[in-house]
C-alpha cells in the first residue's frame, strides 16, 4: 500500500512539475521544474527495481544536461514572456502555433489511451526479457549494449561527436588561430 | 524485529549527527591549522584553547539579521542555500563508515554502519555530489547582482569540468572491484600483500587516487581551485549577498561536500574500515582516522598552495587532469585484462 502511495505521489510531481514547465512565464523556474520532473522519474525508476537507470537519470539529466540549460538561461539572461499579445477574445481564434500544439497534444492522449488499453498488465514487458533482477543489474545491462545493440550504441556516439565537433566549428570566429 | 529497524534508525540519526558535527569541528580544525601554520595560536578565547569556538559562530551567524536585496528572486534566493545543504547531507547516506555490529550482542542480527546499503552506491554519491551545483549557480542568479552572478558561473563550469575527471578515476576502481556498491569495494580491500603491504586500492590505483583528490577539492571549491568565492576578484562570489543562516548553510555544505569526499576516499583508496590492530566491530575508528587524515591534507593545501588562475584551472582540467584520467582508466583495464586472461 505505501508504494502505491509513493507511486501516486511520485507520479502526481512528475506530471505537475511537466506542466509547470510549460506553465512558466520565468524561463529560470521552467529549468528547475524540469529537474523536479527528472527527479520524480528517477524515483518511479527506482520503484521499478531499476536503482542504475534512476541513478544514470539523475547523473545525465539532471546532473549534466540541466546544468548546461541552467548556463544557457542564466548567460542569455532570458526575460520573462509576456503573454498579453495573444488574442484571448475566442477559443478558436488562436494563433497557428498554439492549434498545432493542441492538435499535438491531442495526439499524444490518443496514443496513450491506445497504448494503455492494448497492453495485458505492465509487467509484460520485463517477463518478456527475463526477470526484474537479471534486468536491472549492471552486468547485464553493459553486456547487451555492447554486444546486441553495439551497432546503435556506436551509430549514437559517432552523432553526439558531429553534434560536438559541429558546435566547435560554428563557434569559431573566421581568422582566428589554427 | 523491531530492535532491528530501531537499530538501523539509531545508525541513520548517527551519522546524522556526526555529519552536523564534522561541520563544527572542521571549522574549528582549519582556523587551528590556519593559525598554526601562519605560527599564531587561531582562536584560543571561547572555551578551553578555544574549542567552543564554532558555538559562538553559529550562535552569531543566528543572531544575525537576514537580508534579501532588493531585486533578488524572492524563491529561488531561498531555495538555494536549502538545495546546497540538502544535497551534501543526502550525498553521505550512500556512504558507508563501518563493518557490522551487533551492538555488543545486544542484537539477534548485525546491523550495517551506514545509513543506506545500496547497490550502487558510488553512482548514487556521484549523482547527489553533482546536484550540489544546483544550490551555488541559483544562489549566483537569484541574488541579482554580478560578482555573484560570476561565481556561480565559475562555480558550474568549474565542477562540470572536473566531475568528468572524478568520475573517470571512479570508474577505474569500480572495475578493479567489479562491483558499484561501496561496501563491496571495502571488503575487496581486506588482507595483506607480501605479509605487510595492506592491500588497498591506492597501491593499485596511485594515479587515479592523486586525480581523485584533485578532482575532489575542484568539486567542493576549495583552495587552490576556490574561483567561485575568489575574494580578491569577486568580493565573496556566489554568497556576497546572503545573510545569517542562509549564508551559514553554505559554509556548512562545502564542509560536509568535504567530509563526504574524505570519506569516499577513504572507502575507495584506503580500505575504509580495515585495519591491523582493531578487531573488525571497532573498524570504524581506522574509518575515522583515515577521513581524518585526508581532511588534514585538504586543509593543508589550502593555506600552502596560491590560488591558480581562473584560466589555468580550466586548461588544467581539460588538457591534464582528464586525459590523465582516460590513460589510467584504459591502463587498468588492459591491466586486468590481461592478469585475468
Amino acid at each position: 500500500m505505501p508504494e502505491t502511495l509513493i507511486f501516486y505521489a511520485l507520479s502526481g510531481l512528475a506530471i505537475g512539475a511537466s506542466a509547470m514547465v510549460i506553465g512558466q512565464r520565468n524561463p529560470m523556474y521552467s529549468v528547475m521544474m524540469l529537474i523536479a520532473s527528472f527527479g520524480a522519474l528517477a524515483g518511479l525508476y527506482v520503484q521499478l527495481d531499476a536503482p542504475f537507470v534512476a541513478v544514470a537519470q539523475i547523473i545525465i539529466y539532471a546532473g549534466a544536461i540541466m546544468v548546461l540549460f541552467l548556463f544557457v538561461v542564466m548567460l542569455l539572461n532570458a526575460p520573462k514572456e509576456d503573454g498579453s499579445e495573444w488574442d484571448r477574445s475566442h477559443p478558436l481564434r488562436q494563433p497557428v502555433v498554439v492549434r498545432f500544439g493542441g492538435l499535438l497534444g491531442s495526439l499524444l492522449v490518443v496514443q496513450l489511451g491506445w497504448a494503455l488499453l492494448s497492453t495485458r498488465g505492465l509487467g509484460g514487458g520485463v517477463a518478456a526479457i527475463g526477470d526484474a533482477e537479471t534486468v536491472s543489474s549492471v552486468r547485464v545491462l553493459g553486456r547487451v549494449l555492447f554486444s546486441e545493440y553495439v551497432f546503435a550504441f556506436e551509430a549514437t556516439s559517432i552523432l553526439i561527436l558531429v553534434a560536438m565537433v559541429g558546435a566547435v566549428v560554428l563557434a569559431r570566429r573566421e581568422g582566428e588561430g589554427s | 524485529m523491531d530492535l532491528m529497524l530501531i537499530a538501523q534508525l539509531g545508525v541513520i540519526g548517527l551519522t546524522f549527527f556526526m555529519l552536523i558535527n564534522a561541520s563544527a569541528i572542521l571549522v574549528l580544525a582549519e582556523r587551528k591549522i590556519m593559525g598554526f601554520m601562519q605560527q599564531r595560536y587561531g582562536p584560543y578565547l571561547v572555551g578551553p584553547h578555544g574549542i567552543l569556538q564554532p558555538l559562538a559562530d553559529i550562535l552569531k551567524l543566528l543572531m544575525k539579521e537576514e537580508l534579501r536585496p532588493k531585486g533578488a528572486d524572492k524563491w529561488l534566493f531561498t531555495l538555494a542555500p536549502m538545495l546546497s545543504i540538502t544535497a551534501a547531507f543526502a550525498a553521505f547516506a550512500a556512504v558507508p563508515w563501518g563493518a557490522e555490529t551487533r551492538l555488543f550482542g545486544l542484537l539477534d542480527e548485525p546491523v550495517k554502519l551506514g545509513a543506506a546499503d545500496v547497490n550502487v552506491g558510488i553512482l548514487v554519491v556521484f549523482a547527489i555530489t553533482s546536484m550540489g551545483v544546483y544550490g551555488i549557480v541559483l544562489a549566483g542568479w537569484a541574488s541579482n547582482s554580478k560578482y555573484s552572478l560570476l561565481g556561480g558561473l565559475r562555480a558550474s563550469a568549474q565542477m562540470i569540468s572536473y566531475e568528468l575527471s572524478y568520475a573517470t578515476s571512479l570508474a577505474a576502481v569500480i572495475l578493479l572491484a567489479g562491483s558499484l556498491s561501496i561496501r563491496e569495494v571495502v571488503d575487496g580491500q581486506s588482507g595483506v600483500w607480501l605479509g605487510f603491504i595492506p592491500s588497498w586500492y591506492i597501491f593499485l590505483q596511485p594515479v587515479g587516487f592523486i586525480i581523485y583528490m584533485i578532482a575532489g577539492i575542484a568539486e567542493t571549491n576549495r583552495a587552490p581551485f576556490d574561483f567561485p568565492e575568489a575574494e580578491q576578484e569577486l568580493v565573496a562570489g556566489y554568497n556576497t549577498e546572503y545573510s545569517s543562516v542562509r549564508f551559514a548553510l553554505f559554509p556548512q555544505a562545502e564542509y560536509i561536500n568535504m567530509t563526504t569526499m574524505a570519506a569516499v576516499a577513504a572507502d575507495l583508496y584506503l580500505g575504509g574500515w580495515h585495519g591491523p590492530f582493531l578487531p573488525p566491530e571497532y573498524g570504524w575508528i581506522w574509518f575515522l582516522l583515515k577521513v581524518g587524515a585526508i581532511l588534514f591534507t585538504y586543509i593543508w593545501l589550502r593555506w600552502t598552495v596560491p590560488r591558480y588562475r581562473y584560466d589555468q584551472l580550466m586548461r588544467f582540467g581539460w588538457k591534464w587532469l582528464f586525459p590523465a584520467s582516460v590513460v589510467n582508466l584504459v591502463v587498468t583495464a588492459a591491466l586486468i585484462l590481461y592478469f585475468n586472461a
